[in-house]
C-alpha cells in the first residue's frame, strides 16, 4: 500500500476513444457517431460537417426538395406499441418533417435473415403499408436481400424518403438565437424503453408503449400557426433528447438550458430507468420532436401543440442562452445546474 | 414514484440547505464514500446548495474507478477467448485496460453480454453446455451477495461451466486507509447506504471511536444526502464522532443477516488491490476454497496478462489543486475533449474539460469554471 493516501487524486478511468475497429458505440448517435461522420463520411463526400440535420435540402427542377435515408435494426422486431415496420416509415417520414417538408414518397430497402418466418415477414410489411397510409407517403421502389442464417437480426429494414419543402421555410439549427423557448411535444423516453423492457424480460405493471409516430402533419400546423418564427425542429430519436439538444448548441453556437423539471415523463417509464440506471434524457424516442421557437410565439405553439393529437402533453422545457456557448446546461429540480453531456456511445446501466 | 418522489422535494431540500447554513461556524470536509452518491450529488447539484464551508471529497465507492487495471486486463484476455461467454454489467463494458476494453474485444468477435444480474449469466450458463460462462463479479458489499448466490447455486445444480472474475472490495478497511493516511484531510465520512442495508453498521462503530470522526450512514437521494450532511455537520460543529443512521427505511444496525452468512458461506477475506491506492490489507473477498473451483483466475491461464497503467496525464495533480488544467504540458494540445489523456478531459464536470470548453471562448470565465468533480 502507498504511504500517501489521497482521495482528492482518485478519478474514474477515461474511456478508449480511437478504436481501431467499428464498435456498437458508432451507432450510439452520441460522441462516437458524431466523429465517425466528421472524421470519415464528411470529409470523404465532400460535406459540411455543420449542414448536417435531418434531412438534407437542396433545389432541385425549381423546387425545394428534402432527401432522408435511415435504417433500421431493432430486436425485438415487434415491440408494445409498434414494430419495426411503424418504425421504417415514421423514422424517415419524421425526419423530412424536421426540416419543414411535406414527405412524398419512399423507398424501402429489406436485408432479411433465412429462416424468418414468412408469417412475421408478412406482419412486418403490414405494419408498414399501414403506416404509410396514416403518413401519406407512398411506397414506390424497393430492394430485397436474403443472407445466411447467423448473419442477420431477422430482418433489416432501410427506407429513403424524399418530400417537398413549401415556399419560404427554412428551418435549421442555424436559425436557432438567444432567447429562443425550446418546447416538446410529449413524454419522453418511451419508446426506449418499451423495446428494452421486452429485451431484458422487465414487467410492469402498465405496459410502456412505444410512441412511434408520424410527425409530418403536426410540423405543418405548427409552420401554419407561427411562420417563421418556428426557427428549428429536431426528432430526438437515438441518444435521446440529450443528444438533438447538444448538437443543437454546437451547431448554433448557443447554450441550451434545460428546465428538468418541466420535461415531462411518464411515471412507469422513470421508474424503468431508475431500475435500470438509465437517465430518460437519454433514451431514444420516435414519436417526439424538439422545436425551437422565437420567445414571443411559444405560447402559440404550446397552444397548437395541445390541439394536435400527438401533443397533448406538450411543454416548454428550457431556453436558449447565449454563453457558455456550445453546451447545454440542466437546471435541477432541487435548484441546482449541471452539463448535460453529449452521450459517447449507448447509454450504459449503471452497476453503482 | 412512491418512495422516490418524496426524496427529491425541492421545498424540503432548500430547508435542509438553509439548516445546514445556520449549523456551520467554519470549513469542514466531508466524504461522500459511495459513487452512487456522487452521482446523485452531480446529477442533482447538490453541491452548489451547500455553503462554501463544506468540501465534499468523492470516496472509493466506485467499483468502476477502484478495479484494478490487471483485472480489467484478465477480463478481456477472458473474454476474448472462443469458448467463453463473458457477463458483465453494463458500465464495466467501457472501462479501459492496457490495450483495449471490453467494447472492443466484442467488436473483435469476443461473445460480451450484459447483464442485470450474475444469476442470469448462471441461466445462460445452463443454456449453453458447451461454453464457458463468465460473469465479472466486481463491486462492494452491495453486489457480493447475488455473486454469492449464483456460485452457491452453480456448485448445487453442478454447473461446471460457470465461473466468476471476483473483485469484491470492502468498505470499511477503506475508510481506514484514508483515516491512517498522514495526507488525510476528511473529517465525517457519509457512509454509503447500500451497503449498510447489506452489512448494517456496526462495523463501523469501532472506526468513529478510534478516529474520532463521525459516519452517518447516508442514502441516494437529494434529501438523503443533504440530511446526511446535515447529521455530519451538526457532529462536528458539537464535537461529537458518532455512527448514526440517516437511512433507516433500508438500513439497521445489524444489517441483512441470511445475506451475511450467504458471503461468509462462499467468500473469505483477502488482500485486494485497489486502482490508484495499492494493497490495502483484508480489504476484499475471494471464494474459498470449496468454491475455488468457480473462480476464472484459477479456471483460465492468464500468467501472459501485463498491465502498464499510461504515464502521461497529471490529472491526479489538477484534482489536489497542485496544477491548473491550462499549466499542464499535454493541455490543449495531446489532451483535448476529443483524445482525453485522464478522465479529468473526458467528463464534462472534470476541471480540464471545464477549463478548455469556457477558456477558449471566455478566458475570463475560467474563475468561475465548474468545480472538479468525478462520478463513477
Amino acid at each position: 500500500m502507498n504511504d500517501v493516501v489521497d482521495p482528492s487524486a482518485w478519478a474514474c478511468p477515461l474511456p478508449l476513444r480511437d478504436y481501431p475497429s467499428v464498435v456498437i458505440g458508432h451507432g450510439g448517435g452520441g460522441k462516437l457517431t458524431a466523429e465517425l461522420i466528421a472524421h470519415l463520411f464528411a470529409p470523404a463526400f465532400g460535406l459540411a460537417e455543420q449542414a448536417l440535420g435531418d434531412a438534407a435540402v437542396f433545389d432541385l427542377a425549381g423546387g425545394r426538395l428534402a432527401l432522408s435515408t435511415d435504417s433500421f435494426v431493432v430486436r425485438p422486431l415487434f415491440f408494445p406499441g409498434g414494430s419495426i415496420g411503424e418504425l421504417a416509415v415514421n423514422g424517415t417520414v419524421n425526419d423530412l418533417a424536421m426540416v419543414g417538408a411535406r414527405p412524398a414518397y419512399l423507398t424501402v430497402g429489406f436485408i432479411i435473415e433465412e429462416g424468418l418466418s414468412m408469417e412475421v415477414l408478412a406482419g412486418v410489411v403490414s405494419r408498414m403499408s399501414q403506416a404509410a397510409q396514416r403518413a401519406n407517403v407512398r411506397i414506390i421502389a424497393g430492394d430485397t436481400k436474403v443472407v445466411d442464417r447467423g448473419h442477420g437480426d431477422g430482418i433489416f429494414i432501410n427506407t429513403t424518403g424524399i418530400g417537398f419543402i413549401p415556399p419560404g421555410i427554412a428551418l435549421g439549427a442555424q436559425r436557432v438565437r438567444p432567447g429562443d423557448v425550446v418546447l416538446i411535444n410529449g413524454p419522453i423516453g418511451n419508446h426506449g424503453m418499451a423495446v428494452m423492457s421486452v429485451r431484458e424480460g422487465l414487467q410492469f405493471e402498465a405496459d410502456i408503449l412505444s410512441d412511434t409516430a408520424p410527425l409530418h402533419d403536426l410540423v405543418a400546423m405548427l409552420i401554419k400557426a407561427v411562420g417563421d418564427a418556428l426557427h428549428a425542429l429536431r426528432d430526438p430519436t437515438r441518444g435521446g433528447l440529450a443528444a438533438v439538444l447538444n448538437e443543437v448548441a454546437a451547431a448554433a453556437g448557443v447554450c441550451v438550458q434545460l428546465d428538468e423539471r418541466a420535461v415531462p415523463v411518464e411515471a412507469n417509464v422513470q421508474s424503468a430507468c431508475e431500475l435500470l440506471g438509465l437517465d430518460p434524457l437519454y433514451v431514444a424516442n420516435e414519436g417526439k420532436l424538439v422545436a425551437f421557437v422565437a420567445p414571443e410565439r411559444a405560447d402559440a405553439v404550446l397552444a397548437c401543440m395541445r390541439a394536435h393529437p400527438l401533443g397533448q402533453q406538450a411543454a416548454i422545457i428550457g431556453q436558449v442562452l447565449a454563453q457558455p456557448a456550445g453546451m447545454v446546461t440542466v437546471r435541477t429540480p432541487i435548484g441546482g445546474t449541471r452539463i448535460l453531456p453529449m452521450p459517447i456511445g449507448e447509454q450504459l446501466p449503471r452497476i453503482c | 414514484m412512491k418512495y422516490l418522489a418524496e426524496f427529491r422535494d425541492s421545498a424540503i431540500a432548500q430547508s435542509l440547505a438553509a439548516e445546514i447554513r445556520r449549523l456551520v461556524t467554519r470549513p469542514w470536509v466531508l466524504m461522500e464514500v459511495c459513487g452512487g452518491q456522487t452521482h446523485s450529488i452531480i446529477r442533482n447539484g447538490l453541491d452548489q446548495l451547500l455553503p462554501v464551508e463544506i468540501t465534499l471529497i468523492h470516496g472509493p465507492g466506485c467499483p468502476v474507478c477502484v478495479t484494478p487495471l490487471a483485472l480489467i486486463d484478465k477480463a478481456l484476455m477472458i473474454a476474448a477467448r472462443p469458448d467463453v461467454i463473458f457477463c458483465s454489467f453494463g458500465d464495466m463494458l467501457r472501462v479501459p485496460g492496457s490495450q483495449k476494453d471490453l467494447f472492443r474485444v466484442k467488436s473483435e468477435g469476443g461473445d460480451v453480454r450484459v447483464v442485470y444480474s450474475p444469476l442470469d449469466a448462471l441461466m445462460l450458463a445452463r443454456q449453453n453446455p458447451n461454453r464457458q460462462v463468465v460473469f465479472f463479479g466486481i463491486g462492494f458489499e452491495t453486489t457480493a451477495p447475488a455473486n454469492a448466490m449464483a456460485v452457491l447455486q452453480a456448485k448445487r445444480l453442478g454447473v461446471r461451466n460457470f465461473s466468476v472474475l471476483i473483485s469484491h472490495v470492502l468498505v470499511p478497511p477503506a475508510i481506514e486507509a484514508i483515516l491512517r493516511s498522514p495526507a488525510n484531510r476528511v473529517q465525517a465520512f457519509l457512509a454509503a447506504g447500500h451497503v449498510c442495508s447489506v452489512m448494517g453498521y456496526w462495523q463501523y462503530v469501532p472506526l468513529a471511536r478510534r478516529y474520532g470522526v463521525p459516519i452517518v450512514v447516508t442514502g441516494f437521494e437529494p434529501l438523503d444526502i443533504l440530511e446526511g450532511i446535515r447529521r455530519a455537520v451538526a457532529q462536528l460543529e458539537q464535537g461529537r464522532a458518532e455512527v448514526e443512521n440517516a437511512y433507516p427505511r433500508a438500513v439497521t444496525y445489524e444489517g441483512n443477516r441470511p445475506a451475511q452468512a450467504l458471503l461468509a458461506e462462499v467468500f473469505e477475506v483477502t488482500d485486494r488491490a485497489w486502482r490508484g491506492i495499492g494493497v490495502i490489507p483484508n480489504s476484499g473477498w475471494r471464494l474459498r476454497s470449496a468454491y475455488r473451483e468457480f473462480d476464472a483466475e484459477v479456471r483460465f491461464d492468464l500468467a501472459a496478462v501485463q498491465s502498464q497503467e499510461s504515464p502521461l496525464c497529471r490529472s491526479g495533480d489538477v484534482l489536489q489543486g497542485r496544477l491548473k488544467p491550462n499549466e499542464c504540458p499535454a493541455f490543449g494540445k495531446q489532451c483535448t475533449p476529443r483524445t482525453p489523456l485522464g478522465a479529468t478531459m473526458v467528463s464534462s464536470e472534470g476541471a480540464c474539460a471545464a477549463y478548455y470548453n469556457y477558456g477558449r471562448l471566455a478566458p475570463e470565465r475560467l474563475a468561475s469554471a465548474p468545480l472538479p468533480a468525478m462520478s463513477g
